[in-house]
């Protein structure tokens, strides 16, 4: 049996928050599905408002410090990301883009990630297709075509009682848990420190030789 | 082993007093602290390069230069000169210039700059750094160890027959150390040239300073045979007072407000998380020695004093201590600690003496490895 390792990312504000609710759920049914498939499932969850403070140092020292350091590694590291902000002003919080900010730029190549929302009112759903699937296609990451968004009635009945929230969160884990069944992320050792080339090479890279 | 001060010469409000100095003033407090640090027995001051304000030293060697005459004794070196927007050539005959005027009392730091604009200003790209910085520096050394330079590359027009002047002092090159914050490139190219390594070892984790150095001295052993033959230099951060709670009082102020780190981290996290020692004497001297532990045996430490706006006065004092308690300690103890084969921190006398004028002689002993303890 292989563990495959899933990381989570809430960007809810709020205690409890709903935007953490939803990673939670995905989450749940994502393990279901791999545990299902034979797998062991260990899942890191992070709610970037304990990581507020260290977001912002870091985008202002450079360095990230040791709690933050261990999300990125976590996140960077992972087999598969939930990422769940809320819809401010039409587009993620702030917070969740500074998160994304401080990672590095090739860290989420071909990671796995389902983009999650939260807000008032169905009417601000496009903004994960809009503003979240840009994101993560900027950072050559895989997102899967369903998208979740949960509006405030969503936690009742729910508009839409043809596809309801919990059907459209089984379907992303679905869609989540077969790419990651086959991941080796996890297992890769990534050195920031490597070297692609000797001196040698540096030097006749560009003196045609 | 080395011990001195490093300048970047930003112009930063005093935030206690609200005042802010002119260039003039500031130029002149710059002077000043750099020949105070030879008053105090420092052995090195390095001068940083900038071409945007808030930071007045666009031209470190002519800083230098000026200092070559007011001093007898200090090392003039750079805190970095900028390779891959100045001409190799220039660079050439302006060090080169220095090293005449200063009898051989300096050497160069060089880096690459990490302010975008400074590229397209000097017609470069920063998307190109590393290989300007690589090129480049391959043309200086050409121009230093050879009479006739027929040179030809991607970055500047080519050369037939160009001998820079004046050829270097005692034909021996100045020495040079790369600097560089995070590019292992750059610590593959001090290596492969036997040159020296500086780390900024400032504002950042010293794991990562410790990664960049371990790296520079495993491909110094592959290119040259022996890790702790390479030569390493270090920076650093300190404000001390006599008593510790006096100095985390009177730095409190400049570290909140200060350019790069200000508005971020308390002083308290930023202490722990990076080199920054502010408190007494006694805690410089611990957390210095502490130094070699990841580095291994080094042979240059410089430490940042004049930034964030403090006041001229409270500089000289800084440098007052250093001189007097801190670097004397510091002195007995590395070499207390320091195996007999590590090589000295280079000078112009010790490299004219080893006939050294292209490659440092490989030392073939039986070394231990880069970090180990006696």
């Amino acid at each position: 049996m292989t563990t495959r390792k899933l990381a989570v990312v809430s960007s809810g504000l709020s205690t409890p928050s709903s935007t953490r609710m939803l990673a939670d759920k995905l989450a749940q049914s994502t393990e279901e599905r791999l545990v299902e498939a034979g797998h062991d499932v260990d899942i890191a969850t992070f709610e970037l408002r304990d990581l507020a403070q260290s977001i912002t140092n870091n985008l202002l020292t450079g360095f990230a410090d040791e709690p933050l350091q261990n999300a990125i590694d976590q996140v960077t590291g992972a087999d598969g990301l939930i990422a769940v902000s809320p819809i401010f002003k039409t587009s993620y919080a702030g917070l969740f883009k500074s998160f994304v900010d401080v990672i590095d730029n090739t860290a989420l190549t071909d990671l796995p990630v389902v983009i999650g929302a939260t807000g008032g009112t169905p009417r601000h759903s496009l903004a994960l297709d809009y503003a979240m699937r840009p994101l993560f296609n900027y950072m050559h990451s895989v997102v899967i075509p369903t998208a979740v968004y949960a509006a405030s009635d969503d936690w009742g009945a729910g508009e839409d009682t043809v596809k309801s929230l919990p059907e459209r969160i089984d379907r992303a884990a679905g869609e989540l848990a077969a790419l990651m069944k086959d991941s080796e992320r996890s297992a890769n050792v990534v050195d920031p420190f490597a070297l692609d080339e000797n001196f040698d090479q540096l030097l006749g890279g560009f003196q045609g030789n | 082993m080395q011990f001195g001060i490093f300048s970047v010469g930003d112009i930063t409000p005093d935030p206690v007093t609200g005042r802010t100095p002119t260039d003039a003033s500031r130029l002149q407090d710059v002077l000043t602290i750099a020949q105070h640090a030879e008053e105090v027995g420092l052995d090195v001051f390095a001068m940083g390069e900038h071409h945007n304000p808030p930071f007045f030293p666009s031209s470190p060697v002519a800083i230098n230069s000026y200092l070559a005459a007011k001093t007898s004794r200090i090392i003039l070196s750079t805190a970095t000169t900028l390779i891959t927007t100045n001409d190799p050539v220039r660079l050439a005959e302006d060090y080169a210039m220095l090293q005449h005027l200063s009898g051989g009392r300096m050497d160069v730091v060089l880096g690459r700059g990490n302010t975008g604009p400074v590229y397209p200003w000097f017609g470069e790209d920063i998307r190109q750094g590393i290989p300007l910085a690589i090129e480049k520096y391959g043309l200086l050394r050409q121009l230093w160890r050879e009479e006739y330079v027929d040179w030809e590359g991607q970055f500047r027009t080519p050369l037939q027959g160009f001998q820079s002047t004046p050829r270097p002092l005692d034909g021996t090159p100045p020495f040079v150390w790369h600097g560089s914050i995070r590019s292992p490139q750059i610590a593959e190219q001090a290596a492969y040239y036997g040159d020296g390594f500086f780390a900024n070892h400032i504002f950042w984790p010293s794991s990562h300073t410790q990664r960049m150095v371990g790296l520079y001295r495993q491909r110094f052993e592959h290119y040259h045979g022996s890790a702790d033959q390479a030569i390493v230099g270090l920076g650093g951060q300190v404000f001390m007072r006599k008593n510790s709670q006096d100095a985390v009082n009177e730095f409190r102020p400049y570290f909140d407000n200060a350019p790069v780190y200000g508005h971020g981290p308390s002083l308290e996290e930023f202490t722990k998380q990076t080199p920054l020692t502010v408190g007494s004497p006694q805690q410089v001297i611990d957390r210095t020695l502490g130094f070699r532990d990841y580095v291994g045996d080094y042979q240059r430490q410089l430490f940042l004093m004049d930034h964030a706006g403090l006041p001229l006065k409270t500089v000289l004092e800084q440098l007052d201590l250093l001189g007097a308690e801190v670097v004397p300690v510091l002195r007995r103890e590395f070499a207390r600690v320091r195996p007999s084969h590590i090589p000295d921190a280079p000078t112009h006398a010790a490299r004219v003496a080893a006939g050294n004028a292209e490659h440092r002689e490989t030392v073939t002993l039986s070394a231990s490895p880069a970090g180990s303890e006696k």
